[in-house]
């Protein structure tokens, strides 16, 4: 389930090192799901009555130790005019901490269950070569986040928790089966017959809120390098937000530097140049000064 | 000049399409929340839940408090259900609640929906017994008593009293719940043994009264219309005469069932 373009030339095993990072978040996004199961229906302990992880994506606590909270979801609570207790405000700063460093929409490729089903979406739609019935811009998603902090705010309930289709899926993932996964196949229907990338790319307020997160401090980012890119446009062709990859910024500024960038990693494997690569920020400025140094000699 | 009027109105028109279409989407996200939110009035919340506004607030719906219930009595409502999604809940008809004396899923609450000024258990109220009287083994004059045994509060919250009886003249002892000490914990729903339970448990703001401020039961201690008067003693439960008065014509034990013999 990528949109790798298939390199005959490849042998099995560059193949395979290729869907490395593909690998890498279906193992983070599923082993998280199990965590949470595990700790809820297996009873998983670190040590005795000291479960493993409780809650779940939006309020959870590792080991009876660390709290975690999803901070867009306390924002919306705050909103609503609650005091929040001091446990879910640490918690909601952990975890803000956590993607301001590598980066907010890590959320999105790697922890978010959600995402296994519009990259399924996404796929399908790929394989079976469906146009796009609508277009939107792709901004709607920073209103959708306004009109959630606003109608927290009118009503008095966390607007976006309460008909949040991510965390209907995920809490009935480890609570119990109800309704909510028509929401999930409503947005599985959307992105393949509708819109491409239409939830995550378009009007999801979450992912909105993690694009704004960690624009500015993300650490880890996709490194680019111009002096071997020959804007062939694979990496555009296959990266769910295409817009954060245009080529004239990227030669400016020497790397994705979008917030919505969601360091999926889909990009890096398929460049046939290599001219991308995962890196620290610090690295990559003084990666692409001394690449441009040689570049002026020779 | 033409092409910069087209455009102008253009722009307009997007404008207006793109507010219109924000209003409306708008007006609807607003709607299903207040349906949500309106979705509770049968909803028992876990110990030491605000009430139900605030608690509506504040829940993070991250289920913790489920996972810390070792009696697995609270669930986390799933979407399309009567109650607002996501919150936790119990069925006390299934899983009572136990009324843990160290409150494991309050303190797991990291939020403050279940509030941790609840210190004493016994002083939480998830909602109030009710019970058909139509519908009462007691009440039918058989010596059912099972919510009265089960009571972890009995005495207190579920008090025996005496009724008198139409065709006997044996009292019946009737169950009788008292607001100030019931918790709401569903003990005695999950225990009474008619097929549908004849006591539940209900949110307060269903089945509870209030007299108002106007009325003075002139006769009560406290109001002022009687302030020099001090009773001796708080008075007792009346219990009804008749019983025991007529009850020496006969030897005890002998009613119509078995006059005669
Ligand atoms: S955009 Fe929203 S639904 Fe999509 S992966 Fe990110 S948080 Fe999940
Ligand atoms: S730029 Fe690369 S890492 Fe970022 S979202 Fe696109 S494909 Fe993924
Ligand atoms: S007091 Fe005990 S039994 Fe009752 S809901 Fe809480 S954890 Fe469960
Ligand atoms: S632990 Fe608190 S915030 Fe979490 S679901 Fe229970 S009541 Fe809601
Ligand atoms: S709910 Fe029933 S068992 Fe629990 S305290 Fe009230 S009367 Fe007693």
């Amino acid at each position: 389930m990528s949109d790798h373009a298939d390199h005959p030339t490849l042998g099995l095993g560059a193949r395979l090192w290729s869907w490395r990072y593909f690998v890498l978040r279906r193992l983070s996004q599923f082993g998280i799901l199990l965590l949470f199961f595990g700790s809820a229906h297996w009873g998983w302990q670190v040590a005795k009555d000291v479960p493993l992880l409780t809650g779940n994506l939006s309020a959870s606590e590792f080991a009876g130790l660390l709290p975690m909270a999803d901070p867009f979801a306390a924002l919306q609570i705050f909103l609503a005019g609650h005091v929040l207790q001091q446990e879910v405000i640490v918690g909601a700063l952990i975890v803000l901490g956590f993607y301001l460093l590598v980066g907010g929409r890590v959320y999105c490729a790697w922890v978010c269950p959600v995402n296994l089903v519009t990259d399924l979406a996404n796929w399908l739609r790929n394989r079976f070569g469906i146009q796009a019935q609508i277009y939107f811009s792709r901004n709607t998603r920073y209103f959708v986040l306004a009109a959630s902090l606003v109608l927290s705010m009118l009503m008095g309930v966390a607007a976006f928790e309460w008909v949040s289709p991510i965390g209907m899926a995920h809490r009935e993932i480890i609570f119990g089966f109800g309704l909510g996964f028509q929401a999930l196949a409503a947005i599985f229907l959307f992105d393949l017959l509708i819109l491409k990338h239409g939830w995550c790319g378009h009007l999801c307020p979450l992912g909105a809120f993690w694009s704004v997160v960690g624009r500015r401090t993300a650490q880890v980012r996709v490194r680019f390098d111009k002096t071997s890119c020959t804007h062939c446009g694979d990496c555009a062709k296959v990266c769910p937000e295409p817009q954060v990859l245009n080529l004239k910024r990227l030669e400016e500024v020497g790397y994705v530097y979008s917030g919505e960038c969601s360091n999926c990693g889909r990009c890096t494997p398929v460049c046939p140049e290599g001219s991308l690569r995962f890196d620290l920020r610090p690295m990559i400025h003084r990666h692409n000064a001394k690449a441009h140094g040689k570049q002026d000699v020779s | 000049m033409a092409e910069v009027k087209t455009s102008r109105r253009d722009f307009l028109v997007k404008l207006a399409q793109g507010t219109s279409l924000a209003a409306t989407g708008g007006f609807l996200w607003a709607h299903l929340l207040r349906q949500e939110a309106r979705a509770q009035p049968y909803a028992l919340r876990p110990p030491g839940a605000l009430p139900e506004v605030d608690f509506n607030a504040a829940c993070i719906k991250c289920g913790q408090c489920v996972t810390a219930c070792p009696y697995d009595t609270l669930n986390l409502a799933p979407a399309g259900g009567g109650i607002p999604i996501g919150t936790p809940h119990f069925t006390p008809r299934k899983v009572p609640c136990y009324l843990c004396p160290d409150i494991p899923c309050m303190k797991a609450c990291p939020t403050g929906a279940l509030s941790p000024e609840l210190k004493d258990i016994n002083e939480s109220r998830m909602g109030l017994a009710v019970i058909d009287v139509e519908n009462c083994l007691s009440w039918k004059g058989l010596r059912c008593e099972i919510c009265h045994r089960e009571c972890p509060l009995k005495g207190k919250a579920i008090t025996l009293e005496t009724h008198p009886r139409q065709l006997s003249k044996h009292a019946m002892f009737v169950p009788l719940v008292h607001s100030d000490a019931c918790t709401g914990c569903g003990i005695c729903e999950r225990a009474c043994p008619t097929q549908e339970a004849a006591i539940r448990i209900l949110p307060h703001n269903l089945v509870q009264g209030k007299i108002g401020e106007h009325y003075r039961l002139g006769w009560t201690f406290e109001t002022e219309i009687t302030q020099d008067f001090k009773p001796a003693a708080p008075a007792a439960p009346v219990t009804p005469a008749e019983a025991p008065k007529e009850a020496p014509k006969e030897a005890p034990g002998v009613d119509y069932l078995n006059r005669g013999l």
